[in-house]
C-alpha cells in the first residue's frame, strides 16, 4: 500500500470509478486489457478476492489463468520460486498472488517478468481490499453530497475496530485511510493491538469502544479469527462480543449519518450484530461489488496498454 | 603441508595482548622462531607480504554449525574449515545440533576425525542432553574426556530449569563450560523476528526481547547458586547486557559473545522479506547494536562468534516464515567487526582482535590445547591471521568457500580483508586465496 502512495491511491480510485461505470452496461466488457494474460495465483484459499480479480479481468477483456495450490506440482514439493518461474515462462503480464506468508507477492515480484498485484499476504497487506474500501467511503460520500466523488477522505474519523494484530486488511486500511487524509481510531483489546504501534498513522488506540461511539463517522469492523481463544489472547467469543462486538444497541449510539463497514466473511453475532451488518448504516454489499471495478482499475493501472478513453470504448 | 618450513611474515604491525608493534615474524616448524625488526628470510623461505597489515594470532570461533553429519548440502567440516582459514581463522568450535546431535563419545570421536584433514583446527562442543531434547543430561564426563570444553544444546536453551542446574552441578568438576542460547520458547513461541516496530508493521509474528532476556535471568540465577561458570551465546538485546554487567559486578563466573551481525545490521533488513535476515535470535534495533557495541568497548561482552549457519540456497527461497534461521558468516566476521568496532572509533585494533582471537580461545580452553590465540612470541604456536585493513570489497557469496550461500552482507562494501592464514606454520591462505 505504501507503495502506491496518495498520488497512486487517487490515480486508481478515478479509474476505478470509469470502470464503475462500465458495470452499469447491458454487455459489462471492455477490450482495455485485450490481448494480455492475467494469471491468478492462489496459494492459500480464497472466494471472493479470487472471483473478484478473475471477474475484473475478463470485464476487461484479458485472458485468464488461474492456479490453486491444492492439486498442484507443489504438492509434489515445487517450491514457490519453481512454480512462479513456470508460469511467468508461459508469458504472463499480470501475476495476481494470494499466500499465507508475509511477502510472499513481494519476492515473486522479485523472480518474475511479469507485474505482480498483492491479493492478500500473510498478516501484511490485502491493498486491493483497502483500495475498494476507500472507494465505496467517496461513493457514499458522494451519494450524500450529491456531487462528485470526493478527492480525499480528509476529516472523516473511523474507528477500526477487532484483530489488527492479526489481520492484513487493517494494515492496508490504516495506510490507504491515512494517505487519503481520514482520521483513524484502533479499538481492540492490548491483545489484539500490534505490540508496537510507532510508525503507524493513527489518531489513537485502545479498548475503550464506546467511548468513542457518539465520534466517529465510520465503523470499520474487522473479522475476529476463532484460533485467538486457543493462544491465549482471549477468554471467549461471548467475552469479545460483550466488549467491541458492533451490537444494536452500540450502532443506535452511533452518529445518525455512520457508516459501518466490514471485509468480509463475517461472523454475524460475534463482531457485528445480524441486523448492523443489514442495516441502512452498512456498506457491505457495496463493497463487494466494487471489488471488481476497483481490481480492473488495479489492473489496468498496471499494464496502461491504451488510453483510459479507448480502453472503455 | 607445505615442503617449506620457513615463513617469514614482512612488514606487519604484530598485534597481541601487550598492543602492537611493528615487527616481522619467522616462522620455523610450525612454531615462531623470531618476532623483530627488519629479519632476514632463509634461504628457501615463503615471504609473506604483511606492509600495511596487522598480524594477528589466528582468530577462534566459539560458535560455528559446520552442520556435518546430516546437513552436509549446507556445509561440511571440510568447507566450513574452508571458509574458516578464508577468514583469518585458526580454529572454530563445530555446534552439536548436527543430525545425529554430538551427544555421545563416539559422534564426538567421529566429528574430531572429519577435522583431523581440515584446513583448521576443529574442537567439538558437546550437547548437555540426549539429543538435545532438554530432557536427559547426555554423557557430559566421557566427553569431556575425550578434550570437549565447552556445551549447549545450541539452536535452544534448556528449557527445564531442573535439569539444567543438575548439569551445571554435574559438570561441575568436569572443567567444563556450559553455554547457552537464551530463548524462552514459551515467550518466543511462533516469533519470525525482533518483536517491535517492524513486526508490527510487515505482519511478522515476533519474539520479544524478553524471550532472551528471562531466560538469561534464570540462567545468571542458576550459576550464583551452583557456582559453576556459564558462557552465553549471542547475546543481542540491551537488557541481556544489562543483566550480563550485574552479574559480572557480583563476581560470578560468566562469560559472553556477540556476533558481527547482531553488531551490523537490524531488524529493518526484514522489511525486503528476504530470508537471509532471517536469524535466532532475530537482528535487532539500532539501540540494541549501540549497546552491544558499547559493551564490546567496555569489555563486557568477551568475544565476538559468528554463528555461522549455512542452510542451502532453496531453503532461504522458501517464503520469510517457513525458512530456516540463520547466516554464513566465518568469511565476514572480521570484516565486519572492524566496520562496526574499529572504524566506527570504538575499538583499538588490538582490542578488536581480542574479541575474535585470544579471549575466545581463553573461553574454549583452546589457548592451553592447541596454543591458539597467541600471543605471537618466540616458541608460540604458529597460528597467524594477516589482516589487511584498508581493502574495500564487495561481499559475493557465490564465491565463498562455504557449500552455501546465506549472506546478509551480500552486495555490500565491507573495509578490509584477511590475506594471509597460518595455522600450526601451514601457510593455509596466502593472498587471499585457500592453499589446499
Amino acid at each position: 500500500m505504501a507503495d502506491l502512495g496518495r498520488e497512486g491511491i487517487q490515480e486508481v480510485l478515478r479509474l476505478a470509478d470509469s470502470f464503475a461505470e462500465v458495470a452499469e452496461r447491458d454487455i459489462p466488457k471492455v477490450p482495455a486489457l485485450r490481448g494480455r494474460t492475467v494469471a491468478t495465483l492462489f496459494f492459500e484459499p480464497s472466494t471472493r478476492t479470487r472471483l473478484s480479480f478473475e471477474t475484473a479481468a475478463k470485464r476487461c477483456s484479458a485472458d485468464t489463468m488461474s492456479f490453486s495450490a491444492s492439486g498442484s506440482s507443489m504438492g509434489k514439493g515445487e517450491s514457490l520460486r519453481d512454480t512462479v518461474e513456470t508460469i511467468d515462462a508461459m508469458g504472463v503480464d499480470v501475476m495476481v498472488v494470494r499466500h499465507s506468508s508475509a511477502g510472499a507477492p513481494a519476492r515473486v515480484a522479485g523472480w518474475v517478468g511479469a507485474a505482480v498485484v498483492n491479493a492478500g499476504d500473510g498478516q501484511h497487506e490485502h491493498p486491493t481490499q483497502a483500495l475498494l474500501d476507500c472507494f465505496t467511503l467517496r461513493e457514499a460520500l458522494a451519494e450524500r453530497s450529491g456531487g462528485r466523488p470526493p478527492e480525499d477522505l480528509a476529516g472523516l474519523r473511523v474507528a477500526v475496530i477487532g484483530d489488527v494484530r492479526h489481520s492484513r486488511v487493517a494494515r492496508s486500511e490504516v495506510l490507504a485511510l491515512a494517505a487519503l487524509g481520514a482520521e483513524v481510531h484502533l479499538v481492540a483489546p492490548a491483545t489484539l493491538l500490534p505490540p508496537s504501534l510507532e510508525g503507524w498513522p493513527v489518531a489513537s488506540a485502545g479498548a475503550d469502544l464506546d467511548g468513542l461511539l457518539g465520534e466517529i463517522d465510520v465503523c470499520y469492523v474487522l473479522r475476529l479469527q476463532r484460533e485467538r481463544m486457543a493462544s491465549g489472547l482471549l477468554p471467549s467469543l461471548e467475552e469479545y462480543a460483550e466488549r467491541f462486538g458492533l451490537t444494536a444497541e452500540r450502532a443506535a449510539r452511533l452518529r445518525p449519518e455512520a457508516l459501518v463497514m466490514h471485509p468480509g466473511p463475517m461472523n454475524r453475532g460475534v463482531e457485528i450484530a445480524p441486523e448492523v451488518a443489514s442495516s441502512a448504516r452498512s456498506l457491505v454489499t457495496r463493497q463487494v461489488r466494487n471489488g471488481v471495478a476497483v481490481r480492473m482499475a488495479v489492473l489496468f493501472h498496471l499494464l496502461q496498454p491504451t488510453s483510459v478513453a479507448e480502453g472503455l470504448r | 603441508m607445505s615442503e617449506r618450513t620457513s615463513i617469514l611474515v614482512h612488514g606487519g604491525t604484530i598485534v597481541g595482548p601487550g598492543g602492537e608493534r611493528r615487527a616481522d615474524l619467522l616462522v620455523e616448524d610450525g612454531r615462531v622462531a623470531a618476532v623483530g625488526p627488519d629479519l632476514d628470510a632463509p634461504r628457501g623461505a615463503l615471504v609473506l607480504e604483511a606492509g600495511g597489515c596487522y598480524v594477528s594470532p589466528g582468530l577462534v570461533d566459539l560458535h560455528t554449525h559446520l552442520r556435518e553429519p546430516g546437513g552436509e548440502r549446507a556445509e561440511t567440516v571440510a568447507s566450513g574449515a574452508r571458509a574458516a582459514a578464508l577468514g583469518g581463522y585458526s580454529a572454530v568450535v563445530a555446534m552439536p545440533n548436527t543430525i545425529p546431535a554430538i551427544d555421545s563419545a563416539s559422534m564426538v570421536r567421529d566429528v574430531l576425525a572429519l577435522g583431523a584433514g581440515a584446513l583448521v583446527e576443529v574442537a567439538v562442543a558437546g550437547a548437555i542432553t540426549k539429543g538435545r531434547a532438554g530432557e536427559q543430561l547426555a554423557p557430559l564426563g566421557e566427553m569431556a574426556a575425550l578434550g570437549v570444553r565447552l556445551f549447549t544444546d545450541d539452536g535452544r536453551g534448556v528449557q527445564d530449569a531442573r535439569l539444567l542446574r543438575s548439569a551445571l552441578e554435574y559438570a561441575g568438576d568436569l572443567e567444563v563450560v556450559l553455554a547457552e542460547h537464551c530463548e524462552d520458547e514459551a515467550l518466543a513461541a511462533g516469533g519470525q523476528m525482533h518483536e517491535g516496530s517492524w513486526s508490527s508493521r510487515l505482519g511478522i509474528p515476533g519474539q520479544p526481547a524478553l524471550a532472551e532476556e528471562a531466560m538469561l535471568a534464570r540462567d545468571i540465577a542458576l550459576v550464583r547458586l551452583t557456582g559453576s561458570p556459564m558462557h552465553f551465546l549471542h547475546l543481542s538485546t540491551a537488557g541481556s547486557l544489562a543483566l550480563l554487567a550485574a552479574a559480572r559486578a557480583e563476581g560470578l563466573p560468566v562469560t559472553a559473545e556477540v556476533t558481527p551481525h547482531h553488531l551490523c545490521l537490524t531488524d529493518e533488513e526484514v522489511a525486503s522479506f528476504d530470508p537471509v535476515f532471517k536469524v535466532n535470535p532475530p537482528l535487532r534495533t539500532a539501540a540494541d547494536i549501540a549497546a552491544l557495541r558499547e559493551a564490546c568497548r567496555s569489555g563486557l561482552l568477551d568475544a565476538v562468534a559468528t554463528d555461522h549457519a549455512p542452510h542451502p540456497v532453496e531453503a532461504k527461497e522458501e517464503p520469510f516464515d517457513s525458512a530456516p534461521p540463520g547466516m554464513i558468516g566465518l568469511e565476514t566476521a572480521l570484516s565486519a567487526t572492524w566496520g562496526a568496532l574499529v572504524e566506527t572509533g570504538a575499538l583499538s585494533p588490538s582490542a578488536c582482535f581480542s574479541l575474535l582471537s585470544w579471549k575466545p580461545a581463553c573461553i574454549a580452553g583452546l589457548d592451553r590445547e592447541g596454543g591458539h590465540g597467541g600471543p605471537l612470541v618466540p616458541g608460540a604456536a604458529a597460528h597467524v591471521c594477516v589482516f589487511d585493513p584498508t581493502e574495500r570489497f564487495t561481499v559475493d557469496p557465490s564465491r565463498s568457500a562455504s557449500r552455501s550461500r546465506n549472506s546478509p552482507f551480500a552486495g555490500r562494501q565491507l573495509t578490509g580483508r584477511v590475506l594471509h592464514t597460518l595455522v600450526a606454520g601451514e601457510p593455509v591462505v596466502v593472498d587471499g586465496e585457500a592453499q589446499r
